[in-house]
């Protein structure tokens, strides 16, 4: 368990929707880049990991209630897809690590089968 | 008895329209949250609506999604026209997919929509024709939660 805080600094991340609660707590992580493997198996109140940087990312973990939304490997979206992400009250952190390495750094505070 | 409808509305979706892919499920679970149904029941329906919505913007060339509430139930009809499905017992198929790659660059096309539908609806139908379209219809009971 960590807060999301923790998760961002762990990661030296960015917060791209600054101003959000950073003290909520995270319990579970899923890493995909497969939407449709977040809408078949991830479960509810997740931190999703995700090196994908589309509308649909905000969309899907809109819809399946995702805490908050880490993306990897340095990328940023578009600016029209963080005001999304704002609008629904969704954070987004952008960490420069990879996805592997990012999932490597916080997995010791994950039980197993919640990571 | 037909059961009165709380609330019913019909939500138009266009074909390879990838921009907006996604709006209409998130309209409906915001109605859905409005209608003070729990968060589980609203989760099943937004991922229900969601594989549907692709399912229209991947493969059809039209559609649209018809939400209609009553106190026990949700349901969500989806009619398209486009060109069906020819095997619907391999679509059903966890991991089947005719996705192209735009789709797979997106997330999606992985071959879990209709199957990710079956487990997350308590009934399900589906009825395609080749070269015309396909129909299905989803209920999702609300075990006389509000409304």
């Amino acid at each position: 368990m960590m807060t999301l805080r923790e998760i961002l600094t762990s990661l030296g991340g960015e917060l791209l929707t600054p101003g959000m609660n950073l003290d909520i707590e995270c319990s579970k992580v899923f890493a995909s880049d497969l939407m449709s493997d977040v809408l078949a198996f991830m479960e509810p109140g997740s931190v999703l990991m995700t090196g994908l940087v589309n509308s649909h990312v905000v969309r899907t973990s809109y819809l399946v209630n995702v805490k908050a939304i880490i993306i990897v490997q340095g990328k940023r979206p578009d600016m029209n897809v963080v005001d999304e992400a704002r609008e629904n009250k969704l954070p987004i952190i952008s960490t420069g690590f990879s996805m592997f390495e990012a999932c490597s750094r916080i997995s010791q505070s994950f039980p197993e089968g919640k990571r | 008895m037909t059961e009165e409808i709380v609330f019913e509305q019909e939500f138009p979706v266009k074909g390879g329209d990838f921009s907006r892919a996604g709006q209409v499920s998130c309209k409906i679970k915001n109605l859905l949250q409005e209608l003070g149904l729990g968060t589980e029941i609203v989760l099943r329906a937004a991922i229900v609506s969601y594989e549907a919505e692709m399912n229209i913007i991947m493969y059809a060339w039209q559609g649209c999604l018809d939400l209609s509430v009553t106190p026990h139930r949700i349901r969500i009809v989806v009619k398209d026209s486009g060109p069906g499905i020819e095997d619907i017992n391999l679509a059903m198929k966890e991991g089947y997919s005719t996705a192209t790659l735009e789709m797979r660059e997106l997330g999606f096309g992985a071959g879990m929509g209709l199957p990710n539908i079956k487990k997350n609806a308590d009934e399900f139908w589906i009825t395609s024709e080749a070269g015309r379209g396909t129909r299905l219809e989803m209920t999702i009971l609300t075990n006389g939660q509000k409304p």
